[in-house]
């Protein structure tokens, strides 16, 4: 549980400014030197590198997204000759070209230092054993964590994803300290321990559990299971694999490696910056890597910023866990509506969370939002008004989630379209 | 004395109710009694099977995919003439229990017409209508219609 470079993370706000600045500059002025396309889309929107001089300026700078990395694959958006180019790291992009990041040995160790201090949080020290079972690979978790903890001296467990009984024969026998893979996977294990008998013989003490998104009520599961304090950890292979941000021993929020990354929130739509506490689009800048600089690159993650400073002694900006993405986002009235937001409430009615569906509509020219949730066998009871009262029960909790009114209609079991084992989550009805 | 009724839950769209009885009925299961609360949106159908079709019910339905839980209700004999479900209901209300939900059986070969009640205190409801002499169906009796 401790603070592997205080220096950094409990750096004071002014210094952090100076020092986001200095390095924002210096960031700007490379990728402005070398990256052809980011210097024509400064051009073209009339910024040049000595515009920016510290981090309030950030907002003039144009955005990167996803398709800039399409349209780049492979080698369009690095700013040093390939030969310097030492590792690429990659996301499973579904439709056109891959999404690949090229990083430099200074990328790997920047990367390396973030998930370090995120092990470091979760407990990790040379003495500990740590079972990886991230996939190694393109994908960054593997990996990761992986560099993460030979950093830290500990004793590395290379499992890579997948054969559940051998990872529990050797989490058992070597007496793996600290696990890292998905949460959901590390609840699998856990329960297929229980099953095998094993579970009490299990020396685990923490984890650092991420690569997907999760809920309070699989942290509470998870730790019941194990007995360990459950921490989430971000990244993305775009800006650098885990580590972005990770979570401490109070479980509020995830610290933003703010000397490495600088982190907004904006709105979706416009495109305009939003205060802390507002949720929006994640946005973020790293100011430390050469290899592939990202300058305000739209994650698509929605998430809350919160610069209070956490009681564990870290100044730094932290995230909340993750609403949703912004591909399934909808403005609904105006409003920005979040599948995220809604399977919040419905998670807290329903005891599992039951299917659903958002449908937007326009009735007389109005937006109407409808909630279509599966009944499960929990919620069903023998009396309409028992029903009704549980309908309206979940519409009022929206409202005050969301901020607009939904219908929420209950429907039966397994009528909801499901695509590919995962449910489509919104459908848009409206000619907009 | 209670009685064991299924209760189920339907979306309220054509041909729901047909999908669901011809379900149960491919699977040989009789339907005693039958009653439909209904909503714009949803429905709950309640019926009354044989103790003996009770599992066999329930499973046929979650394996069909619906919602359906047993719960308890009173069934009583009433006569048949005029005040004779009266006084069933004044039975109650004079206890101070209210009604959920009533509704009778298609047939029996009892002279009596038979009447499912849902009051709001099952306990206090078969002890206020034992009071007032009315005659309570057990679930034997159900199963011998």
């Amino acid at each position: 549980m401790s603070i592997l470079n205080p220096a950094m993370e409990s750096i004071g706000r002014d210094e952090r400014k100076k020092l986001q600045s200095e390095r924002l500059r210096a960031t700007v002025k490379h990728e402005y030197n070398n990256v052809a396309f980011y210097r024509e889309r400064m051009d073209k929107a009339g910024i040049k590198p000595e515009d920016i001089h510290s981090i309030d300026d950030l907002h003039l700078l144009p955005f990167m997204e996803k398709n800039d990395l399409r349209d780049g694959f492979p080698f369009g958006l690095l700013a040093v000759p390939q030969q310097q180019i030492v590792r690429i790291q990659g996301s499973s992009g579904t439709s056109g070209n891959p999404i690949v990041t090229g990083y430099t040995e200074n990328d790997i160790e920047v990367w390396t230092e973030m998930a370090a201090r995120a092990l470091a949080a979760a407990g990790c020290d040379d003495k500990s054993i740590v079972q990886v079972a991230y996939g190694y690979g393109l994908f960054t978790g593997g990996l990761g964590l992986h560099q993460a903890a030979t950093r830290l001296g500990a004793m590395v467990i290379p499992m890579s994803s997948g054969n559940t009984q051998r990872q529990l024969i050797m989490m058992k026998e070597l007496g793996t300290t600290i696990l890292c893979c998905t949460p959901s996977y590390a609840i699998y294990l856990g329960e297929t321990a229980r099953d095998m008998g094993i579970l009490s013989q299990l020396k685990l003490k923490g984890g650092c559990f991420g690569g997907e998104p999760w809920s309070e009520k699989m942290r509470a599961e998870l730790e019941k299971l194990f007995g360990i304090d459950a921490l989430d950890i971000y990244g993305l292979s775009e800006i650098a694999g885990p580590g972005v941000s990770f979570e401490c021993e109070m479980k509020s929020g995830l610290h933003i490696n703010e000397d490495h990354i600088i982190a907004e929130v904006v709105n979706p739509k416009t495109g305009k910056p939003l205060p802390c506490g507002v949720t929006g689009e994640l946005v973020m800048t790293t100011i430390t890597k050469t290899g592939q600089p990202m300058l305000r690159y739209r994650t698509r993650d929605i998430c809350t910023l919160n610069d209070v400073p956490c009681s564990c002694g870290r100044t730094t900006l932290r995230m909340s866990r993750l609403a949703g993405r912004t591909d399934d986002m909808l403005v609904v009235r105006g409003v920005n509506v979040y599948p995220g937001q809604i399977e919040s409430v419905l998670a807290s009615v329903g005891g599992i969370t039951p299917h659903y569906l958002i449908i937007a509509d326009r009735r007389a020219s109005l937006d109407n939002l409808e909630v279509h949730v599966e009944l499960t066998e929990d919620m069903f009871s023998d009396t309409i008004s028992q029903i009704q009262a549980l309908e309206n029960s979940i519409a009022s909790q929206i409202k005050s989630v969301v901020g607009i009114q939904a219908d929420v209609k209950l429907v039966p079991p397994r009528s909801l379209p499901r695509s590919e084992g995962k449910s489509k989550r919104v459908v848009d009805k409206r000619r907009l | 004395m209670f009685v064991s009724q299924i209760s189920i839950f339907l979306e309220n769209v054509r041909g729901s109710l047909r999908n669901m009885t011809e379900l149960l009925g491919e699977k040989g299961i009789n339907l005693l009694a039958l009653t439909i609360a209904d909503t714009s949106g949803f429905g709950i159908i309640r019926v009354i099977v044989k103790s003996e079709d009770i599992d066999s019910t329930l499973s046929v339905l979650h394996q069909g995919g619906y919602i359906a839980k047993t719960n308890k209700v009173i069934g009583v004999r009433v006569p048949h003439k005029p005040m004779g479900l009266a006084k069933v209901m004044a039975a109650l209300d004079d206890a101070g229990i209210s009604i959920e939900y009533s509704y009778s059986f298609y047939r029996s070969n009892f002279e009596e017409a038979c009447i499912i009640i849902r009051p709001s205190d099952i306990e206090g409801g078969i002890s206020a209508l034992q009071k007032a002499g009315i005659n309570i169906l057990s679930q034997t009796e159900i199963d011998a219609i």
